[in-house]
């Protein structure tokens, strides 16, 4: 019966997305869609990134409020993101794994997984963009930005599993909408209302960022992509974002509406070889290019400090470092304590510790990558247009290595489909939480999603990226409000922990136990 | 001085030999026999978000299937034929899951049936029974 059901509702899905385009008419859908929706994509960009001026670069407040917060917290933990590298480590391989458990999420899973919502385009588009807007000075704030945001997720992560809800059936459902509500509401009578005002106001910009960075954006760019390397302008699919759109979210509809999970599981092992292929074809090009990398390394100290023909200046060049590294990493916005939640373990803070791992692969190495070939290939060109973002990568690529640009291709459509998924996930948690659960508020949210994946494959880049980045980092503010409240329990928690480590109370386990 | 033998079961034909093997041995020799059942499993392994939430009650149900359809009338069935037997279900990578056991019951040792996949097969993948007899700490049997 169910299964019947849910064949009707991918019928449905398609048919109302068919339906939603008019008339299908050839030329001009994509025109008419950007044109409809630019509009309130500007508007919301717009009231996000109110900007004041520093040194004469407007600097979106959003920005510093993500900084100053993993600053603020990697020095209240007294530099966790580096003390306890070394211990994530062991809990990923599993020394503190109790056999017992074995079949449950292990501290390896729950990373894989929330790291296969964030590597992604950002790492390979956005660095582009960072690149060629602030120039290789850029990438030395990416790679501190990235450093910081361990801290970050350290905090969200711990609290992620601290505040999960865990149900009779034994599922967890784990993420800021749960620690900003039952968190706050452990502090004080006055600070539950507030706690539940931030958590709605957290799903809400979570439902959107589903729709904007986690959905549009990875739509648009993979067809960006998809498109240059068919033939550019004179592509047979050029006009036709509407059509990849459809594609993709019949894809997309037979995973999340359809449960076909096998897709997903198939993506799922596929995208960690997607991104070893991607890490080791530009590490071979820096290795090509060998002679080459202490002058990129000198230019982005260099241009890091002193940052000429940038607008902006040095500011100007900082503000791109961070702001790509907070999309890319998404350290203080609360979406990886949602994937992060589901591990099994006693012990919150461990998954703290783990998550640390996330910002570290996705910035400090995967993005230092893909710039790293961008400036040593010298494709990186403040006249280049920056909205051309993964093609930039991809001709950074190509400069070395001539074929690659259809591996790219295959690896950006692979990185945005299982983002999709996985945003797909973010984003009904946050909307059942704000509807309840039930089978019509999932089916409408699923359609929903799909239909901003054929609004996102038809639009201009431009509105598409401030669209996107407005809706994720929306969710910034009430996430890192609510955790300043929390922070004592997260130190409490710190606490007990690092002094039973230190005193050796931690029961290792298996080949673990005999190395101590 | 009591011994200790496991035997690894998967349900199919060929463990049902090994099973039987081992059964005669215990029954002749008075000794424990650890009727030991490995659910496939990887600590490593990449999952979708929606794995991951479902995966403890997915493991439930996969242990509940593994008691009532494998291990449950195995141990029944010894115990009428009075040997000292005793089911244990894990998760985890087969090979070493059942030295891992054997480890942990102090068994002297491991029987188990070959898999009878084919020759390319376990050339690419190795087997369970040749990992095993490289790994194990005690005596490997293997009935064919």
């Amino acid at each position: 019966m169910q299964k019947i059901k849910t064949g009707h509702s991918i019928a449905l899905a398609i048919l109302l997305l068919a339906a939603s385009l008019p008339a299908m008419a050839n030329d001009g859908i994509d025109a008419r869609i950007d044109e409809s929706i630019r509009p309130y994509a500007d508007a919301v960009a717009g009231f996000i990134f109110s900007s004041f001026p520093v040194a004469g670069v407007q600097i979106p407040f959003v920005l510093v409020w993500l900084i100053f917060a993993a600053t603020l917290f990697t020095f209240y933990f007294r530099f966790i993101n580096f003390r306890a590298f070394k211990h994530g480590f062991q809990l990923v391989r599993g020394d503190y794994s109790d056999p017992l458990a074995a079949g449950e999420v292990t501290h390896f899973q729950a990373l894989a997984t929330a790291l296969s919502g964030t590597v992604g385009l950002g790492n390979i588009a956005g660095v582009a963009v960072a690149v060629s807007l602030g120039g290789p000075g850029a990438t030395f704030w990416m790679i501190l930005a990235g450093l910081l945001g361990m801290s970050s997720k350290f905090v969200e992560c711990t609290l992620g599993v601290k505040y999960r809800n865990e149900y009779t059936d034994g599922s967890v459902s784990g993420g800021p909408m749960y620690y900003l509500s039952k968190g706050l509401a452990e502090r004080s009578e006055k600070l539950k209302v507030l706690g539940k005002i931030l958590a709605i106001l957290f799903a809400i910009f979570c439902v959107g960022g589903s729709f904007g960075g986690g959905n549009m954006f990875q739509a648009n760019q993979s067809f960006t992509q998809l498109v240059s390397v068919t033939g550019g302008d004179a592509s047979w699919l050029a006009d036709k974002g509407w059509l990849f759109g459809v594609i993709v979210a019949a894809l997309v509809g037979l995973v999340v509406i359809g449960g076909i999970q096998g897709i997903a599981r198939v993506t799922s092992k596929i995208v960690p070889l997607m991104a070893v292929i991607y890490v080791t074809a530009g590490v071979i090009i820096i290795i090509m290019n060998l002679t080459e990398v202490p002058a990129a390394f000198a230019s982005i100290i260099s241009g890091a400090f002193s940052a000429e023909g940038i607008a902006g200046g040095v500011v100007g060049v900082l503000f791109q470092g961070f702001k790509r590294a907070a999309f890319s990493n998404e350290a203080g916005i609360g979406s990886a304590a949602i994937a992060h939640s589901a591990v099994k373990t006693s012990r919150p803070v461990t998954e703290g510790f783990v998550a640390l791992y996330e910002p570290f692969i996705d910035t400090v190495v995967v993005c230092t990558i893909t710039a790293l070939v961008i400036i040593i290939t010298g494709t990186w060109n403040p006249s280049v247009d920056p909205s051309q973002g993964v093609a930039l990568t991809s001709a950074a690529f190509e400069s070395n290595i001539s074929w690659f640009p259809w591996v790219l291709t295959v690896a950006v459509l692979l990185f945005a489909f299982s983002t999709m998924i996985s945003w797909s996930y973010y984003g009904l948690k946050a909307w059942t939480y704000l509807f309840g659960e039930s089978l019509i508020t999932d089916v409408v949210y699923k359609l929903l999603f799909l239909f901003f994946i054929v609004v996102g494959s038809s639009m201009q880049l431009g509105s598409v990226i401030d669209f996107s980045d407005a809706m994720i980092f929306a969710m910034a503010f009430p996430n890192i409000l609510g955790i300043y409240f929390l922070l004592p329990v997260v130190r409490k928690e710190l606490d007990e922990y690092w002094s039973d480590y230190k005193a050796g109370k931690l029961k290792k386990f298996g080949k673990a136990a005999n190395r101590a | 001085m009591s011994k200790v033998l496991l035997v690894g079961v998967d349900c199919s034909k060929c463990s049902n030999r090994a099973l039987q093997y081992a059964a005669d041995r215990a029954e002749v020799s008075k000794v424990q026999l650890i009727v030991t059942h490995v659910i496939d499993w990887s600590p490593f392994s990449f999952n979708t978000p929606q794995e991951n939430e479902e995966r403890h009650k997915r493991r439930e149900a996969e242990l509940d299937r593994a008691h009532k359809e494998i291990i449950d009338p195995i141990v029944s069935e010894l115990r009428e034929k009075s040997i000292f037997a005793r089911g244990v279900i894990r998760h985890g990578h087969p090979a070493e899951t059942l030295s891992g056991v054997a480890e942990e019951f102090g068994a002297t040792n491991i029987i188990i049936g070959k898999t009878g996949s084919s020759k390319i097969k376990t050339q690419l993948f190795g087997s369970v029974a040749n990992t095993l007899v490289q790994i194990s700490k005690v005596p490997v049997t293997i009935v064919p």
